[in-house]
């Protein structure tokens, strides 16, 4: 046991080399350097020697290599560089964002799962009924009940998330006046408008993926063996339906935080909220590389945490999973 | 009372049903592709003209979406638009779908070393949340249409490598390949002509099942400044251009999201139509 989560962490040294090395790299690639971009920016224009100077201050003449393990050691300290625009600190600006950013987050999994589980589950349930239940009255009652489902979930898909924004913005704040326009600083009620746009794009695909494992764990021949039995059905789906399509249930939801990570950059630009979307986003629009570097190499790491979370989760979740590593000692 | 079996008949109603969906979509696909490429001529006023007597106006007979700030029509603007999203829309899936189907054939033939590698790249690809990464490449390379298709591109070929590689390497098992490769085959002529039409189903179904995906993702970028620059009518950058109006005159707003809305939802409907049509395990299903 002990060595499968050691493994698991081990195998995450090649990952996160290849992301801090390719976004080092981009910045790279993004053809100016710090010391020109500096100049340029306080609006001067200094001779070949000065440039020269300051760059082997800063060890921009050595090696890419070289420049790349130095990069990655400030950066695990905590040294990101300094901001092109303001001149403070880029982790510390990153750090002092990510709470709000972290709180849009948790809260649209939250309802996203609070929302799409229990649908995604009464929709597969309808889909099988509207086939087998003996009451023709039942049937289209289920089918109905399914197809309702899906149509609000392919609704949900087909709208891009700033559209859906824009949307509640105009409902909620213009029109009903229920909820401030713009967050006025990080405030639960600021939060309400962009946690909904960001569960409302999020379910709509999760409720798909939940519909279809469950529906795939109720075709399964011990789902009938247990009916012939006669197991009540609630039981059924409580105790072994649920439960074995549990783990594709936690990794779906794992994957899913990546389009949400990247949702909140329009998200939060959108409604003035103060995270680290946001800033990524005026970051850019400044051509601020080290802010723009830290966002997205933590964003990065952040995702697969996430992922590693749910890997170790099979562990708790999952006896066949924990069985077959004690058996085989990981792999 | 046992579930009757379905007849030969219902079957056949089934079968010819997923048909006429697939028909069906594809027909409003090509209407709002035909409707792109002829959009200048559909379009009841010039999109680009601006006359701001008539700014700011509510949908009326002569607007039917009211007009921007400038007074342009948003009727115009939306239908010229669609020109922009569509093509470069489909220009980027068919970037990806051509790289990341050439990489996954070549991993899956090559294998060993090379194989190795480029499945490392490729899985690097997949590690990072997929629009921010889209984002850092697309605000690097400095906004522009052409470079938030290629800040895309960087993230979403991997898919295809992916499905095409092991594709491949399931094709390579089968015993008509064998039976080409002893009739003397050369590798292009394996690959061309035995390998590629027998992958193409799966990764047809999701280039088509990409499109509306990759549609919002573009008009994302856009929306923040990173992709189409006004004045071009693009729907993504029109929204944010018009989204300071959300106040005064909404429609201004909402026309061109509702057309996102519609174009990505046919070709979803699309997709799905093409995939039940091409999974024969699909097709019973449903």
């Amino acid at each position: 046991m002990k060595r499968y989560v050691w493994q698991r962490l081990l195998s995450l040294i090649p990952v996160l080399l290849g992301i801090t090395f390719l976004s080092f790299a981009l910045m790279r690639l993004a053809g100016s350097d710090a010391v020109t971009e500096m100049y340029s920016g306080a609006g001067l224009v200094v001779s070949q020697e000065i440039v020269d100077a300051a760059r082997a201050k800063l060890g921009l003449d050595k090696p890419f290599l070289v420049q790349y393990f130095s990069w990655l050691g400030n950066m695990v300290t905590g040294d990101m560089g300094k901001s092109f625009v303001s001149g403070r600190d880029v982790f510390d600006t990153f750090l002092s964002k990510l709470p709000a950013t972290l709180l849009l987050a948790v809260f649209s999994v939250l309802l996203t799962v609070v929302v799409s589980i229990p649908l995604g589950v009464i929709s597969a349930v309808a889909h099988q009924k509207a086939q087998t239940a003996r009451d023709a009255h039942l049937r289209s009652v289920c089918a109905l009940l399914d197809s309702g489902v899906r149509f609000v979930s392919f609704i949900g898909n087909s709208m891009p998330n700033f559209f859906v924004a824009l949307l509640l913005m105009h409902f909620l704040a213009v029109k009903l006046g229920w909820l401030p326009v713009i967050a006025n600083g990080v405030t639960l009620a600021g939060a309400i408008m962009p946690t909904l746009t960001l569960a409302i794009a999020m379910s709509a695909k999760y409720l798909r993926q939940v519909r279809a494992a469950v529906l795939d764990e109720l075709s399964k021949d011990y789902v009938s063996g247990a009916r012939a039995r006669g197991v009540k059905e609630t039981t059924i789906l409580v105790k072994s339906v649920l439960r074995s399509s549990l783990m594709t249930i936690v990794t779906l939801l794992a994957l899913s935080t990546g389009s949400l990570l990247g949702g909140t950059a329009i998200v939060e630009t959108i409604f003035m909220w103060d995270g680290v979307g946001k800033l990524a986003v005026d970051a850019i629009m400044m051509r601020d590389y080290p802010l723009i570097q830290a966002y997205v190499v933590w964003m990065a790491i952040i995702y697969v945490g996430v992922n590693l979370v749910a890997d170790l989760l099979y562990l708790v979740l999952d006896p066949r999973v924990r069985l077959e590593v004690e058996r085989h000692g990981g792999a | 009372m046992a579930v009757p079996e379905p007849t030969v008949r219902e079957t056949v109603i089934r079968g010819s049903n997923g048909k006429t969906r697939l028909c069906f979509f594809g027909v409003m696909a090509a209407l709002l592709i035909v409707s792109a490429v002829f959009s200048e001529n559909l379009c009841p006023y010039d999109p680009y003209l601006q006359d701001l007597d008539a700014a700011l106006q509510q949908p009326s007979a002569a607007h039917i979406f009211g007009t921007d700030r400038y007074g342009r029509d948003m009727l115009s603007r939306v239908i010229v638009g669609s020109r922009t999203s569509i093509f470069s829309t489909f220009l980027l899936v068919a970037i990806i779908t051509t790289f990341g189907t050439a990489i996954g054939v070549f991993c899956g033939w090559a294998r060993g070393r090379a194989d190795n590698l480029l499945m490392r790249v490729s899985d690097l690809c997949l590690a990072f949340p997929g629009l921010v990464f889209a984002l850092a490449v697309a605000g690097v390379l400095g906004g522009g249409l052409s470079n938030a298709v290629i800040a895309l591109a960087m993230i979403s070929w991997p898919k295809y490598a992916r499905i095409a590689r092991s594709q491949t390497l399931s094709v390579r098992e089968t015993s008509y390949l064998k039976a080409a490769r002893l009739a003397g085959c050369s590798t292009s002529r394996l690959i061309l002509k035995h390998i590629l039409p027998n992958i193409a189903g799966p990764i047809l179904v999701t280039a088509t099942l990409d499109v509306g995906t990759m549609m919002m993702e573009l008009a994302g970028l856009s929306f923040l400044g990173l992709g189409a620059k006004p004045p071009t009518a693009e729907w993504g950058s029109m929204m944010s251009e018009t989204r300071g109006l959300l106040q005064t005159v909404p429609w201004a707003v909402f026309a061109p999201g509702i057309a996102i809305f519609i174009a990505v939802m046919v070709f979803n409907l699309l997709g799905d139509a093409v995939r039940d049509w091409m999974d024969p395990k699909m097709r019973v299903k449903s």
